[in-house]
Formats: C-alpha cells, structure tokens, sequence
C-alpha cells in the first residue's frame, strides 16, 4: 500500500473502502441463480451466464445479484435458472438459452411478468 | 459502469504479503483469465480481514460471503475452477471459524448520543480502510493541509473540549501550555491505564475504535509539537493492546505515522506501553515513571508534565476519550461539539453504568443529562423493581450521591459542588438493599490495596481507615471510630502526595455525609439496616415452614434442624451467615434479622 500524501490520495481510498464495504452489506432484491453443474454446463449455462451479465451491464441494472450453484438435478431442462425478486416465491426456469435469458430479463425482471415458454412446471420438478 | 458477478476481497496486510497473498493475487488473475472469468469477477485487495496468524493468507468471496483461509498459491486452480465456474462452495478451504463480528453495543438508547462510540461495532477495528470509510484520516488531512498549530488548538478550544480523564481541564490549555514550554523534543501520552472498578469507557473505543484514538493523538502531536507518542494501557486489556498495535501498524502503512505525513516535514510515531497492573499509574506522573520503565510511583507537581514529563521533556497527557473526540471536533467544528452539553461542559461523555440498574452497560450522552435521566431513562431503572439508594461517580475516588441529588445536571461543576467528581464516567448504582457502611469498605479496601506506598499519609493512613470500617461492619465499632474516622479522612485527603490519597477518603466522607444514620445503627444499635454485615444479622425460620427440608439439606454446615414436615430452627452458633438458606428457600419461610 503505498503511503498516502494528499487529500486526494485519502479520497481516492476512502472511496475504493465504501465501494468494498458496499459489497460486503448489499443485499440485492433480484436474484439470479444459475445452475452450473456438469450437465449445465455442457447444456451451455456458461454462454447463458454470459448473457445475463451482459443484459445487466448493457441496462445499467443495479440491484441484482448473479449467484452461480450446483445442478439443480433437472438435467433434461438445462441450463436451469432460478429467478428471486424480492420476497415472491422463486421461479425456475429451463432450457434457458442466451435468448430465454435475454428475455427473462426484459419480462420478468424488468416488468415481473414470467416468461411462461421456459417456465419449468412444477410436476417437473 | 461495469458489472462484476462477484467481487473477490483479498487481504493484503503485511503478515499476509509475507505468507504470500500476493503469489495468490497473481495466481487468481492468472486462473480466472484461463476460465475467461476475468470479466465476471473482480479482485480487490484489502486490508486485514481475519488474524494472520490463524486465517492467512485469506479471502472473502461476495455476494456468497464466504471466507476461504490459510491459502496457498496451489490451493487456487482448484478454488477458481469450482467456487467461480462452476458454483460450488469450496468446504475445505473455508475458515473453520466465523469471524466475529462486534454487535454488543447495540443501538443507541434513547438521549444517547454518540461521538465517541459512533464506530464502536460497525467498523471492523482491524481494517483501517473501514476507519478511512467512515472519513478516518480526514480530519488529520485537513489540519496538515491547511491549518496551523495555533489554529488547532484555537478550534479545540472554542469546542469547549475538557480533558476526560477526570479532572475536566481544558483540553486545548494544557496543549498550549505544553506548546508554549521552550524545551525540545516533546512527547505525547495516552493514559489507558482505566483501572476504576466497573468502568471500561476507554477499553470499548480502543478494541473497536482504535483509529480515532490514533488520529486524534496525530492531530494533538502536532498541535503540542511533539515527535513521538505513547499509548499507556494496562496489561488486562489484551485486545486493546493488540489492536492498537495493529491500528498503529496499519497508519504506518499508510503514511500516517512515521515520517513527512500527508507529504509534509511533520512527523510522529506512536508506540504502545503496557502498564504492568497497577492503579496508581493512572495518575500522570506515576504513568510517566511506568513508560520509562521506572518503579510507577508519583511525584509531586510542580514541575507538570507538561514541562518536565517523559524522559525530563514536556509532554502533554491526556485521557483516550479527549484523543478520540478530537477528529470529529476538526472535521464537524467547534460549534458543532460547543452546541452540545452544558455551559461550562460541553460535548458528550461516555458512562460505564454498573450496579442495580436494568440495562448495565456503555452508554454515551450530552453532558448535562440529570442523573434521573441517566439511571431511569438510559440505563431502564433499578433492577427487581427495587427503590434507588445512591448512586456512585467517579469510581473509587469519587463520592456517592442519593436521591435528592437526582435531578443534577451531569457537568463537571454540578458533580463537584455536590461532594462527587466526574471522574472517568464509572457509574455505580445501588439498590435499598445495599450497606453504605459495607460500601466505603469495599472501597477502601480497593484504594488501600492500590496505594503505591510513597506517602505516608495515603499507606498508613487508607490502611487506618479501612481498619475501623472492617470493625464496625463486624459490629465492634464506637461512637468514638466515626470521630476518628472523620478525623483521619481529613488528614489522608490533605497531605496525601498523589490523587489517589487525596480522593481515597472520598467515599467514606460522602457516605458519612449522607448515610450517618447508618454508621450509628452499626455502633450503637449494632444493627446492619440493610442486611448485609454478616456479623450485625441472624437468620430465622418463620412459621411458614412446611419443613421442606431444602435450607436444611443446602446449609453448608448443617445448622438447620427439625423432622420433614416440622418447623425447622437455625442454630446460631453454628450459623456462618452464609445466606444459602435464603437463597434457596421456599413460602419465603427463611428471613434475615439485624
């Protein structure tokens, strides 16, 4: 840490520690889970991943945690994603492609309507 | 701005950097950019997150909030692979204890205000950055950028700041006296030898807060013209030590301490000197002799320490609640602080309060709060529903003030003008049930075994004392020991060389003062009103006894007699007083006679 010789300098980290203990207390009101076990993965869930960040940073969304997990033993549906808003019940959703994920964030997140095409029933679970 | 699924925090303190946390920045780089992660998960360095010794070097991964401990450079392939590709928490790496976090303060009470204690339980102490969050070092940019000692000391004296060790001197004076001394190097003290029973104000701010009292010395150090500092605190405080220590390291890291802080010629550095259990080194003087290593012994002022302190140089004391206020007196002004509290005392106070009240405990309010506010309002009133007998301040060289006095304003004046002082902020307060007489003993055992012997007047004279209040708690007293009494607390209090002599008798004055009655129901009627000398009380089984046997079976020596279901009688003279029986018993069928 090199020694600090202005004010500048002590904004500068005063700065960086807020933005550190912001990610230490946020707790974000949507969730996204993704499932990134070996058949998620191989079903693409990286590239759907990808997605989501992408649909994130290219709205600006704040807010909104992407937490990754195991499988979620649905492996005929991968990728599998879970969706948490607030505290409504949570939403599975399957066969999400970079597509479906382009669209759960448009619909559900954004407008909270569910994206009913990859809506995993719940006899499926 | 770019978005980053997860943030990785790393702790880069100097004991980590030596067990190689640099190697595992490196290496987490290096790996998530394999995976093509780097864009998804962002690496911060931090400051200490667990103890080095146990957890390092360690990480903490958001938003799971999981900490990974003792890691080596081999361990990452692994951890990014799982924890960051494929989502799994990586159990073996995790540190096997949660890290505690500081919650025992609670959230302010009503009236309480907080200055002093604002960080205490939301700052990692630990974590200098979390200091710096919360406008740490600030104030300290602000003097050395633009103002000059004068004008500091100027600031702090319109703040009405006094020092908060007891006495109530004004702050901002005693730097200007010390300043004004034409004699060169000066030094700086922080007396943090808090030894009044029950009171542990200054422990709080140094195990949670130790920054502000860095800063604040930093900021007097320059003010005084000082270039080296000492932090005085007693060896029963562990983790004060430690996280001073810690603390002062970290500022060192940062530049401020050491040399040309802030980039200018000013320079100072602190060190940590541990008191080795003795009260008397609270006094200045007997402090000063503890940190150059001599026998801790007081000496008679003049010459203060601010003309001749440590090493024969002037050195200017103060207490570390005066250090710990002093940033924020510099960053919110001096009118801000001056607008709090009462005329003479301004600002706030932190108070231990202990004793028979609900909420026992750390509290901090604006000077000028009355008593009745502070033990009904703040502290949640006598406990078990029980009457207020009095109340002690000023610890064990204080006095004890009752009932007529609740409505005091707590200021330094108020408390003197009533017989009491300030003192450091240890609050007792006792309930009907508690013997004054047996109080100024308990006292004075205390100030008697504390005193350093130098003087005559304070180690005979607190010895005299306590004889004739240990003979009177055990009902052998006369009319004659009060005169005596009386005579010998003026004589201790006159020509005792230190303030410990000179406050010893401080108890049992006021208690005289106020609980006489007391005294003479001890001499003459050979009487305990509340209960408690073992030698002026007797237990008795009333006729609710059901013959239960529980006091019987619980009395240590077997002096409860009588058949089950009979009437049970206590043998007196096998007695011992020891009050099991009353603890135990049942239909209240057990009572205490004086």
């Amino acid at each position: 840490m090199p020694a600090v010789k202005s004010l500048e300098d002590l904004k500068r980290i005063r700065e960086e520690a807020l933005k550190k203990r912001e990610i230490k207390t946020t707790e974000s009101r949507v969730q996204i889970i993704v499932g990134m076990g070996t058949p998620g993965i191989a079903a693409g869930a990286r590239d759907t991943l990808k997605e989501f960040l992408n649909c994130i940073e290219e709205k600006g969304l704040t807010d909104i945690t992407i937490r990754q997990t195991g499988s979620f033993g649905l492996d005929a549906m991968e990728p599998v994603v879970k969706i948490i808003i607030g505290n409504a019940a949570p939403v599975t959703y399957g066969k999400v492609t970079p597509y479906a994920a382009r669209q759960i964030v448009e619909l559900h997140v954004l407008r909270g309507k569910v994206v009913e095409a990859n809506l995993i029933p719940a006899e499926a679970k | 701005m770019k978005f980053f699924r997860s943030h990785v925090l790393v702790s880069v303190d100097p004991q980590c950097m030596e067990m190689g946390a640099r190697e595992i920045v490196e290496a987490l780089n290096t790996e998530l950019a394999d995976w093509k992660l780097a864009d998804e998960v962002q690496i911060l360095e931090t400051s200490r997150i667990g103890d080095p010794a146990r957890f390092g070097p360690d990480l903490v991964v958001y938003p799971e909030n999981v900490h990974y401990a003792s890691l080596t450079v081999d361990d990452i392939p692994y951890l990014v692979e799982e924890h960051f590709l494929k989502g799994r928490i990586v159990e073996k790496f995790r540190a096997q204890e949660t890290l505690i976090v500081d919650e025992e303060l609670g959230a302010p009470k009503a009236k309480e205000v907080r200055v002093v204690l604002r960080n205490c339980g939301k700052i990692d102490p630990h974590n200098i950055e979390d200091y710096i969050a919360e406008d740490g070092y600030r104030a300290l940019a602000n003097v050395l950028s633009g103002l000059t000692p004068e004008q500091v000391i100027d600031e702090v004296m319109r703040s009405g700041l006094r020092g908060r060790g007891g006495a109530g001197f004004p702050a901002a004076r005693k730097w200007q006296l010390c300043r004004q001394v034409p004699d060169n190097p000066k030094y700086l003290t922080c007396n943090a030898d808090e030894g009044d029973p029950g009171a542990f104000m200054n422990r709080r701010v140094l195990e949670s807060d130790p920054h502000s009292v860095v800063e604040g010395m930093i900021i007097a150090a320059y003010a005084i013209g000082a270039g080296m500092g000492y932090i005085y605190c007693r060896a029963e405080y562990p983790i004060a030590v430690a996280n001073l220590n810690i603390a002062i390291e970290q500022a060192r890291e940062f530049g401020f301490l050491g040399d040309n802080i802030f980039g200018t010629d000013f320079s100072f550095d602190l060190e940590v000197r541990m008191g080795a259990g003795a009260f008397v080194c609270g006094e200045e003087t007997a402090l000063i002799a503890s940190i150059e290593g001599r026998r801790g012994e007081p000496r008679p002022r003049p010459p203060f320490p601010a003309v001749k302190g440590v090493w024969g140089k002037p050195t200017n004391n103060n207490n570390v609640e005066t250090y710990a206020v002093v940033p924020q007196i510099i960053l919110r002004g001096a009118d801000w602080y001056a607008a709090m509290g009462t005329e003479k005392s301004k600002g706030t106070k932190t108070f231990a309060i202990a004793g028979d009240v609900v909420h026992t405990g750390l509290i901090e309010v604006p000077f000028g709060l009355s008593l009745r506010e502070v033990i009904f309002d703040v502290g949640g009133g006598i406990k078990d529903g029980r009457q207020f007998k009095a109340i002690q301040t000023g610890g064990p060289m204080g006095g004890c003030l009752v009932a007529e006095h609740l409505d005091l304003p707590l200021d330094y004046e108020a408390l003197t003008a009533a017989g009491s002082m300030m003192g450091s902020g240890g609050l007792i307060i006792m309930d009907d049930e508690t013997c004054m007489v047996d109080i100024a003993r308990f006292f004075m055992e205390f100030t008697q075994e504390e005193s350093c012997g130098k003087c005559t007047p304070c180690r005979v004279g607190t010895r005299r004392i306590l004889d004739i209040l240990e003979k009177i708690c055990n009902g052998k007293g006369t009319l004659a020991d009060i005169d005596r009494l009386e005579m010998l607390c003026e004589e201790v209090a006159k020509n005792s060389l230190c303030g410990l002599g000179q406050g010893a008798p401080n108890p049992v004055v006021s208690t005289l003062k106020h609980f006489r009655d007391e005294y003479i129901a001890h001499v003459v009627e050979k009487r305990c009103p509340a209960k408690v000398c073992r030698a002026l009380i007797s237990y008795e089984i009333e006729p609710a006894c059901t013959g239960c046997m529980v006091c019987a079976r619980n009395c240590p020596v077997e002096a409860i007699h009588g058949e089950r279901r009979q009437l049970h009688v206590i043998d007196e003279k096998t007695c011992i007083r020891c009050g099991i029986c009353v603890q135990v018993r049942n239909f209240n069928a057990v009572a205490v006679l004086s």
